[in-house]
């Protein structure tokens, strides 16, 4: 039995928000140079350049990217053979997002009820999404997510007869009716499969994958070559103001399905497509 | 190249304005953003004094970050201005001139925009470190419990926005679209 610290994983997520919200991951930035190859609308052009040079701003004065830095969500993998040592798993998660926020000048964007509204003042609760795995290490990843982009997903519950047909004029007329809202160049997480709420963490989840990586499945690696194509012709571009560059990505992930039900979410984020990961 | 135009702004300057502008503003705007605005609409309501004055003013629909020792605001990029829609067409009619945020209004806000002689900009969502240089000084002047949602005052040099709906009706972000749109 491999023992963790309690103070170790706290003080690793805190690093985790603060790193995740000033440091855009290199697949994003690339992401950027490769759309001002192909972009063609001058605004649009104008939008990638000030994107990099946020981007750079923010890595050199460790400021967040975006003022609003978002839900943590935070996927934890932990080994069957470890355990925590001086308290629970899901305190030193809590209380690490709560000093990371602090620590880091982040933005305290939770508030305690959603119809009442009083902010919680560090950014708690995290949402924690657990799974236990074999081995005795543990996996711990911060997902920023920002609500503007949160705003502009959702969940649809689709037949069978509906058809991967059905599913692709769900995902492009999710982006289109999202406009400009979600800061776009968006990432487009699709979810397929699974229960009413599986099929939606599946959509969250998929949006950790690295920009430019193909799905190791041909079918969805297909799908999702098809999605991005036609959701770049709608003609959104860089902040809505037209363009080619509408997303930069679009990732699925499928999970098996009841036999009544084909369900599939899509949930949009914004360029800023944060997230940091730590084995410890 | 960008017209440079002072806040709060002018019935002429909102007259120049048109859709597809670049402009960079400098002067004095007020932060607000969701329950801001609410708090806002209904001291109007009540007929109570507002914390600052709405002739000419400019609200940019922002929640910063928190400032850095020694910086005057953290990341300040702006939040989705639809949220505000149901609250802007009432502060318009009050003197309201200019709107920042991003994304698109719906027809109320439009039609209000037309009516009391208002510009809704956008400034660039997402490059919240880039923007913050232009912001020279910021202090909460309302609401201070709200936290990132407090209304604050700040002082702004060449902020960096582009006219997205004028007063004449025109829509840059259905102009820019159309343009690009394939099939």
């Amino acid at each position: 039995m491999k023992e963790i610290q309690f103070e170790t994983i706290k003080d690793a997520v805190a690093k985790l928000c603060i790193d995740a919200n000033c440091l855009l991951g290199d697949d994003v930035v690339q992401a950027f140079k490769d759309g001002l190859k192909i972009e063609e609308s001058p605004a649009g052009k104008d939008i990638l350049n000030q994107l990099l040079d946020n981007e750079q701003i923010a890595r050199k004065e460790m400021m967040p990217i975006c003022q609003d830095t978002g839900w943590a969500v935070v996927w934890v993998e932990m080994g069957s053979g470890a355990r925590v040592q001086g308290g629970e798993l899901y305190d030193a998660i809590q209380q690490g997002v709560a000093k990371g926020y602090k620590d880091g000048y982040l933005r305290k964007s939770i508030v305690k009820d959603p119809l009442r509204r009083e902010n919680t003042k560090d950014n708690t609760p995290a949402i924690i999404y657990a799974d236990i795995v074999p081995g005795d290490g543990l996996e711990i990843t911060v997902q920023p997510k920002g609500g503007g982009s949160e705003n502009m997903s959702e969940v649809k519950m689709l037949s069978a007869s509906d058809g991967a047909e059905g599913i692709k004029k769900f995902v492009v007329d999710r982006v289109a009716r999202s406009k400009a809202n979600p800061c776009p160049p968006v990432i487009v997480g699709v979810g397929i499969g699974g229960t009413f709420e599986k099929c939606a963490m599946l959509a969250k989840h998929s949006l950790l994958r690295e920009i430019g990586s193909v799905h190791p499945d041909p079918f969805y690696a297909e799908m999702e070559k098809e999605l991005l194509e036609r959701v770049n012709k709608l003609g959104i571009g860089p902040q809505g103001l037209g363009g080619r560059v509408t997303a930069l990505a679009v990732f699925i992930e499928a999970f098996p399905c009841h036999i009544a039900t084909m369900p599939c979410a899509v949930n949009i984020n914004c360029h800023a497509a944060r997230h940091q990961s730590v084995t410890l | 190249m960008a017209k440079k135009i002072t806040a709060p702004l002018t019935a002429e300057t909102v007259k120049d304005l048109r859709a597809g502008d670049s402009v960079l503003i400098s002067g004095t705007i007020y932060t607000g953003r969701d329950l801001a605005h609410k708090r806002l609409t209904d001291s109007l309501k009540a007929g109570e004094k507002l914390p600052f004055d709405l002739a000419g003013a400019v609200i940019y629909y922002v929640g910063p970050s928190p400032a850095k020792p020694g910086k005057v605001i953290g990341s300040a990029g702006p939040t989705t201005s639809y949220r505000m829609d149901a609250y802007s067409p009432l502060l318009m009619e009050k003197g309201l001139r200019g709107m920042v945020g991003k994304g698109n209004r719906t027809q109320p806000v439009l039609d209000a925009m037309k009516k009391h002689g208002a510009v809704y900009f956008a400034a660039v969502g997402g490059a919240a470190a880039l923007i913050a240089r232009t912001i020279k000084a910021a202090k909460v002047i309302a609401y201070d419990d709200l936290g990132p949602e407090a209304v604050r005052e700040l002082q702004v040099e060449d902020f960096p926005a582009i006219v997205i709906n004028d007063m004449y009706g025109g829509d840059l972000y259905e102009a820019g679209v159309a343009k690009y749109r394939k099939e």
